[in-house]
């Protein structure tokens, strides 16, 4: 059954992914690529990683959505059409696909009892058994993550620092800005009439 | 009555107000509750910034910057990463390696939980600073 779910949820990834492929309308794209994330995040969900699951939901349908609307307001909701050669385009995705399919052939399968984790029972053995009386608290997930690799997460923290750094390096944030260029709306806001307009209503 | 243009969409201000608190409140959730269900710093800060972003969304952005100005967000983001570095820091000046957490109360247990506390908290502080600051970045480039 699980299987099955599974099985299911991954034909959804690739329907999903041709789907984003051949539309031409960029906001269907990005409610696309936002669903995508949820399906994905499901799978996580069935293959018992809530952790995982949580943040691929929260960042991937969430947040990445509203940034992907955000960088939509700039442009067009319509793709150009494609003028140049295709075919040497397929050409080369083939060959990269082709070889990252090839790179995953070396990889232990889903549950497999050769992976890493299960032929170094060591180390796995002794997150799972002695999180409990060494750090005291039952989501082993967060135990690891914030004690046993507190240095690994300590670098996330700081490559999400630095990427705001950048962003604000990049793009600026004014503390003041004057109000005749004030943006009237936000990207995602519905458009709104001059007051003159409203008034009427 | 004058009617101003955000007037119109009045059904959506007022779902945004009811909802804002309750996302807030599920964010705080996420990050304190991270020891016992699944959630944790990361996760908290992404759900806290989009109670800012939904706010900035349905009220305009001049409101939100008024609210949670960009030297707010710039100071957040480096109290973040430092309340993490100074838990580690602490640490050491009690006598354990770096981001041991053992030392930090007379209890090793007791210490882990101050400690992943603490670090997580940092994390979701930095997390949800740098997502709104994103979201602002991108809004106000137009």
């Amino acid at each position: 059954m699980e299987t099955l779910t599974i099985m299911v949820l991954l034909a959804f990834l690739v329907v999903i992914a041709v789907g984003i492929i051949v539309l031409r309308d960029l906001l269907a794209g990005v409610v696309l690529l936002g669903l995508y994330s949820l399906v994905a995040a499901g799978a996580f969900v069935v293959m018992d990683a809530v952790d995982v699951a949580f943040t691929e939901a929260a960042v991937g349908a969430g947040i990445s959505t509203i940034l992907f609307l955000g960088a939509l307001s700039f442009t067009k909701h319509e793709q150009k059409p494609r003028g140049h050669d295709s075919v040497t385009a397929l050409f080369f995705v083939a060959v990269t696909g082709a070889l990252l399919i090839y790179g995953t052939l070396d990889m232990p399968h889903y549950g497999s009892d050769l992976s890493p984790a299960q032929t170094h029972p060591e180390l796995t053995q002794h997150f799972l058994h002695k999180s409990d009386s060494e750090i005291g608290i039952p989501n082993v997930v967060t135990s690891v993550l914030a004690s046993y690799r507190g240095y690994d997460t300590l670098g996330e923290t700081v490559v999400v620092f630095t990427a705001g750094v950048a962003v604000l390096s990049l793009l600026g944030l004014r503390r003041r800005r004057p109000e005749e260029e004030a943006p009237e709306d936000a990207p995602g806001d519905l458009p709104t009439v001059p007051d003159d307009e409203a008034e009427h209503k | 009555m004058k009617l101003y243009p955000r007037q119109r969409h009045r059904v959506l201000q007022v779902i945004t107000k009811l909802i804002i608190p309750f996302v807030m409140l599920f964010a705080l959730y996420v990050q304190f509750h991270g020891d016992f269900g699944p959630g944790g710093g990361f996760q908290a800060g992404v759900i806290f910034a989009s109670a800012f972003i939904l706010h900035g969304l349905i009220f305009g952005l001049q409101h939100t910057r008024s609210v949670l100005t960009p030297t707010m967000l710039r100071v957040s983001m480096a109290v973040g990463v430092l309340l993490y570095l100074l838990t580690g820091v602490v640490s050491m000046l009690r006598g354990a390696e770096f981001l041991n957490y053992d030392v930090l109360l007379h209890d090793p247990i007791h210490g882990q939980h101050l400690g992943i506390f603490a670090v997580e908290l940092g994390v979701g502080i930095t997390v949800y600073a740098v997502i709104v600051s994103l979201f602002y970045g991108f809004a106000s480039k137009r």
